[in-house]
């Protein structure tokens, strides 16, 4: 598969979103090169706004900004703008529900070397707990661009989780995002798998792989966390009888609970989880790391077997 | 909408009633310290302490400083004020009642289920005021985000930050005083009401401060002491600070926590306690 980086192609769609809305600012906390940014910033530096490494005072000035008919797009490492800066997301941002998008890169495992201290794993649950943010995980460059650009036009707080290294991509150019609808990639009957992120390519895979033992999977790349389309999920249960949720984040609070509670109230049937549990991860490469803790194309398929054998 | 295209900031926008002098700014913050008791004796909780204590300086941005008008409270050019110690919403609600932002009748509904007053300031709720509050070490931040709009945006109005001097113990603020500096926002004024309490305590036996207006200089800011129950010196602080060019300004004022009151003042039982109807009663005495 084709790969491509989900933070170029927000930094690309920044720009060019730059180009046809003066309203549109952009606030970073010192890692622009890394969130790529930088773009922006170089054309319209009066629209930027380097915070230094001052996450939380970065969040309080997007505020200011936003209460002043600003878009702003506040961007920094997933763990730092999640984790460090929850009170101000959650006063701020989400209990006035004002017009900041905040896009954090380097989610998740895959940022690998740099350790547990830079793994975002805790954010899909923090920002979910937050009444009127958007929480949107994009699959693949071009479901970034799409995702930016719904979060520039859509009025309200948006979180939205990109990944430090290329993704595969799942979608052709001409895709189209629609927020809160989740994207049914391929149809089948015997069990669905739910993912988000960097999960969608891998639970495509798990799925040829499973066809190959005649077991017949639908997945659904769920890219809006927050609001959840319930009715996919509902209709998934229904349908196919399992389900496997997969993403990459601790099991508590992120995707597998949201999805595991619409199942619980509407149609319960088997399901399994492919998470990182309720451990943090260590220093490696990406592809070790996903390995090491169990978020494979494989672990994928175990899991699909776990829940169909349940049924 | 109003007409507003006389503003500038020799002619306020709004009428007289804005342009009070200094013996009508007394009487107006007795008014406003009287409803801070009336109103949370009402509520049966709430913080008349630190609401007290700044009430001279809410009256003078309210009823002199500030370019603002109630009949439109989201007017592009207004200046800005943020109440960053939220827990002071009482006196911010009180100036916003008396300025005609709501009926004063409302005051009475402070903290009770269904009003627009809620236990600290939300924006949503509350015609004029600006920000949510209730977190400390927030709102000079906000500050400096809605300064920097202003800038993009060639606007004149300014912004006026009201901070405690116990939240200056949060690092987020001194985040945002460097970032102020950093950024030569002259057009933002953030005011200290420095009464020397905390919910605990005494700032300096919990968490000294000082010194206080050398933190300021040394991040890059213009600093001004001065007696904060003392009208002449709130108004020229405020002067001095619209004609500093290239730097905040942060005017430290000096207060006295439950300042009015007898028995509130320096009676750090009073941060966030209310008045019991008798308590109420013998302050109104005092207030009258």
């Amino acid at each position: 598969m084709a790969e491509a980086s989900t933070r170029e192609a927000y930094g690309r769609t920044l720009l060019e979103l730059g180009r046809v809305n003066k309203d549109i600012v952009v606030l970073d906390a010192d890692l622009s090169p890394s969130t790529m940014t930088n773009w922006f910033a170089r054309e319209f530096p009066d629209r930027f706004v380097n915070c230094g490494l001052q996450e939380q005072n970065m969040i309080g000035v997007a505020a200011g900004l936003a209460a002043s008919g600003k878009i702003a797009f506040a961007s920094s490492f997933a763990v730092f703008v999640s984790c460090r800066c929850f009170d101000q997301l959650r006063l701020y941002l989400s209990q006035p529900a004002l017009n900041v998008k905040v896009v954090a890169t380097h989610g998740g495992i895959t940022v690998g070397e740099d350790g547990s201290s830079h793994h975002a794993v805790e954010d899909l649950a923090l920002l979910c707990a937050l009444p009127g943010f958007t929480v949107v995980v994009p699959a693949d460059a071009i479901e970034t661009a799409e995702a930016i650009r719904t979060a520039a036009s859509t009025y309200g707080p948006f979180y939205v989780r990109l990944s430090r290294p290329k993704t595969p991509l799942v979608y052709p150019d001409s895709y189209r995002f629609t927020l809160g609808k989740a994207v049914t990639m391929r149809q089948g009957n015997d069990a669905t798998i739910v993912a988000t992120g960097i999960m969608v390519s891998m639970a495509l895979e798990a799925a040829d792989n499973l066809a190959k033992e005649r077991i017949d999977c639908r997945v659904i790349n769920m890219h809006t966390l927050k609001p959840l389309d319930d009715e996919i999920v509902v209709r998934a249960a229904s349908e196919t009888g399992a389900l496997v949720v997969a993403e990459d984040h601790l099991a508590q609070g992120g995707l597998g609970s949201r999805v595991a509670q619409v199942v619980a109230g509407e149609k319960p049937v088997p399901m399994a989880f492919v998470n990182l549990g309720d451990r943090y991860a260590t220093s490696g490469t990406a592809t070790e790391l996903l390995q090491k803790c169990g978020l494979t194309a494989g672990d994928i398929e175990g899991a699909v077997r776990s829940a169909v054998s349940r049924k | 909408m109003p007409d507003h295209s006389n503003a500038s900031p020799d002619s306020p926008a709004t009428s007289s009633r804005f342009n009070l002098s200094v013996a009508e700014l007394t009487e107006m913050a007795r008014q406003l310290r009287r409803h801070v008791i009336t109103m949370t004796a009402a509520a049966g909780s709430g913080h008349p302490g630190g609401s007290l204590s700044a009430a001279d300086i809410i009256a003078a941005l309210y009823f002199r400083v500030l370019r603002h008008d109630p009949a439109d409270p989201q007017w592009p050019d207004r200046d800005r004020f943020i109440l960053s110690k939220g827990h002071a919403a009482p006196i911010l609600y009180a100036a916003l009642a008396e300025a005609g932002y709501f009926p004063p009748s409302e005051l009475a509904t402070l903290r009770k289920l269904g009003s627009c007053l809620q236990g600290h300031a939300d924006m949503r709720l509350t015609p004029g005021v600006e920000m949510s509050s209730g977190s400390l070490g927030m709102g000079l931040s906000f500050a400096v985000g809605l300064a920097l709009a202003a800038r993009m945006d060639s606007k004149a109005h300014r912004t006026y930050v009201m901070l405690s001097d116990g939240e200056c113990q949060e690092g987020q603020t001194w985040e945002a005083a460097l970032a102020a500096a950093h950024f030569k926002l002259d057009h933002l004024t953030a005011i200290v009401d420095y009464n020397g309490l905390q919910l605990s305590g005494r700032t300096r036996d919990i968490m000294n401060l000082d010194p206080f207006s050398q933190k300021w200089e040394a991040f890059g800011w213009h600093a001004i002491d001065i007696d904060g129950h003392d009208f002449d010196q709130i108004l020229s602080a405020c002067q001095a600070a619209l004609e500093m060019a290239g730097k905040s300004t942060v005017i430290i004022a000096r207060t006295v926590k439950g300042k009015g009151v007898s028995f509130m003042e320096n009676n750090v039982e009073f941060h966030g306690k209310a008045p019991t109807a008798e308590e109420a009663a013998k302050a109104l005495k005092e207030l009258a």
